[in-house]
């Protein structure tokens, strides 16, 4: 059943100062409200005060430097697909984007908005993990720069305070010229939530993987970073990897269950189907 | 001919009773919070929409409209209920069928999950800006000619959807159309047909 409407009140900020003054009173942010108008539709949202942050510049734009390129949190899935340095230099992002929700809904959606809700099966996340990324956050007393690695402490929990926002998401510009791999697999193409997803970045050379970068969603109360599969990967001759192993090692490091979408069983499975399909187009780009 | 009209007719004598209905809830919901002070947040500054909102222009098909917004109106309701342009549709009501689509500032939203104060000062498309008079918009027209809605509960959804696509792209690929589309979910299963009359518009030739 929808909210009880009396009991919501919303304040559009003209500011990040002033929408950081009111988080101070314990309103809550809404960006674009394809998570939050959900929770509202079905009655889950909790009543209160909120703050419209959607209008606020500060927290609006891509801006590339030499090192990095820095995303506004209030950036859309739409503006993310066509920004050119991140489609040549951050492809899972754009991957990612592409398969987030149908075009109304990348229209809305914000960066930050996938971020906060720290939902363990969104689809930006893995992408963000194996590209290094940190998060500026702000609040009415200071700042601070978290590892988007370290931000997500359990099942939607977080590092960020409740009269936190975040501003910005900065990448460092060091994946140009490795090979980045996406897969997101679900029910279908648009519009699913996904069963399990996949981001990875190598960077190679004919002899053995240098460094390689593995991240999944929907197999963990958080999103995650595949150490271990990633150094069983590194600094070995191809002859010497057995990509059973590999699998094995992912499977130590996954915490996949049953839940409305999937079953551990498949999440398993395809987790291993994934890490293979990433190494099989390794060394496919190797014998090129 | 004459019996379509009949039953758009009819239908927009069950729309004003069920409108009617609306506004019963909605004068309860005023009711309520009528006890907060209206000025409070509106005061100094008019970029502040405070608790019970503050009048807003809505740019809707060219036609400009005054209207006060409680904060957490969706600009589906406003559409539906407060400009009473029907056309717009609310099926999930939450960002998932895509049957509310409209389009802010040349870009397709959800209007249940949109709110109205966000699309203040916008320019904002429904399905009711379309047509000139009598005079279909040749994707309406294509819709028609090919045959591409069953129970129509989708279609207003679904043709503004196309219509950003050809906004953006004159000559779309059909992989193009379809991803437009994605999120518009047919129960009827019309897409073969809606694909056909994008393509037609767009000069292809449905491919
Ligand atoms: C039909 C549909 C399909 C979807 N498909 C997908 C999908 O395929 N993949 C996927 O990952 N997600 C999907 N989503 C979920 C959703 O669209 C994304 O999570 C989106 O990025 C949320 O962004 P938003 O700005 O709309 O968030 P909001 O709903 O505005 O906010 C979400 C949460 O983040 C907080 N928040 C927002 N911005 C900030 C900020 N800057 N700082 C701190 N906290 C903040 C809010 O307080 C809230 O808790 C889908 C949703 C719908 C309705
Ligand atoms: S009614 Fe808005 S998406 Fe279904
Ligand atoms: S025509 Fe009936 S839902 Fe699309």
């Amino acid at each position: 059943m929808r909210a009880y409407l009396p009991k919501y009140n919303l304040t559009t900020a003209k500011s990040l100062e002033h929408a950081l003054q009111m988080m101070n009173d314990s309103k809550r942010p809404i960006a674009g409200g394809t998570d939050l108008m959900v929770l509202f539709d079905m009655g889950n949202l909790p009543p209160g005060d909120y703050v419209n942050i959607h209008r606020i510049p500060d927290l609006q734009g891509i801006e590339v430097n030499d090192d990095y390129v820095e995303i506004g949190a209030l950036t859309t899935y739409s503006q993310l697909r066509q920004h050119e340095i991140i489609q040549q230099e951050f492809p899972c992002i754009c991957e990612a984007a592409k398969v987030t929700g149908g075009v109304a809904i990348q229209n809305r959606g914000t960066i930050g908005g996938n971020i906060a809700n720290a939902s363990p099966a969104a689809d930006t996340p893995p992408a963000l993990l194996v590209y290094d990324a940190d998060l500026k956050i702000v609040s009415a007393t200071g700042e601070k720069i978290v590892a988007y690695e370290n931000f997500h402490t359990g099942y939607k929990q977080m590092q960020l305070a409740k009269n936190e926002l975040i501003q910005r998401i900065r990448l460092p510009r060091k994946n140009k010229h490795n090979l980045h791999y996406y897969r997101k697999v679900g029910t279908r193409k648009a519009q699913a939530i996904s069963k399990l997803c996949m981001a990875g970045v190598a960077n190679f050379t004919p002899e053995k993987i240098v460094q390689i970068k593995i991240a999944l969603a929907s197999v963990a109360p958080t999103v995650i970073r595949c150490k271990k599969t990633e150094a069983y990967f590194c600094e070995k001759q191809y002859a010497q990897i057995d990509i059973c192993e590999a699998k094995r090692i992912l499977q130590t490091e996954i915490a996949a269950i049953d839940d409305l979408r999937s079953t551990k069983e498949y999440r398993i499975q395809v987790a291993c189907n994934l890490i293979q399909e990433f190494f099989d187009l390794i060394t496919e780009e190797n014998n090129e | 001919m004459e019996e379509k009209k009949n039953l758009s007719q009819k239908e927009i004598s069950r729309r004003s009773f069920l409108k009617g209905a609306g506004i019963a809830s909605v004068g309860a919901v005023i009711a309520t919070t009528a006890s907060v002070d209206i000025k409070a947040d509106t005061k100094n500054d008019s970029d502040v929409i405070g608790k019970n909102g503050i009048s807003c222009e809505f740019d809707v098909n060219g036609k400009k409209y005054a209207q006060k917004v409680p904060p957490r109106t969706t600009l589906a309701e406003l559409l539906r209920e407060d400009l009473n342009l029907t056309g717009t549709k609310v099926v999930c009501d939450r960002g998932a069928c895509g049957a509310c689509t409209v389009i802010v500032d040349g870009k397709s939203v959800c209007s249940c999950m949109t709110l109205a104060i966000d699309s203040a000062g916008k320019k904002i498309e429904t399905i009711e800006g379309l047509a000139n008079g009598d005079e279909l918009h040749p994707l309406q027209e294509a819709f028609v000619n090919h045959d591409a809605l069953q129970c129509g509960f989708c279609t207003p959804g679904m043709v503004m959807s196309c219509k950003n696509l050809l906004d953006h792209n004159a000559q779309p690929t059909l992989p193009e159309v379809r991803k437009a589309v994605s999120g518009n979910l047919c129960r009827c299963g019309t897409y073969p047909h809606v694909f056909k009359a994008v393509m037609d518009v767009s000069g292809k030739k449905g491919e």
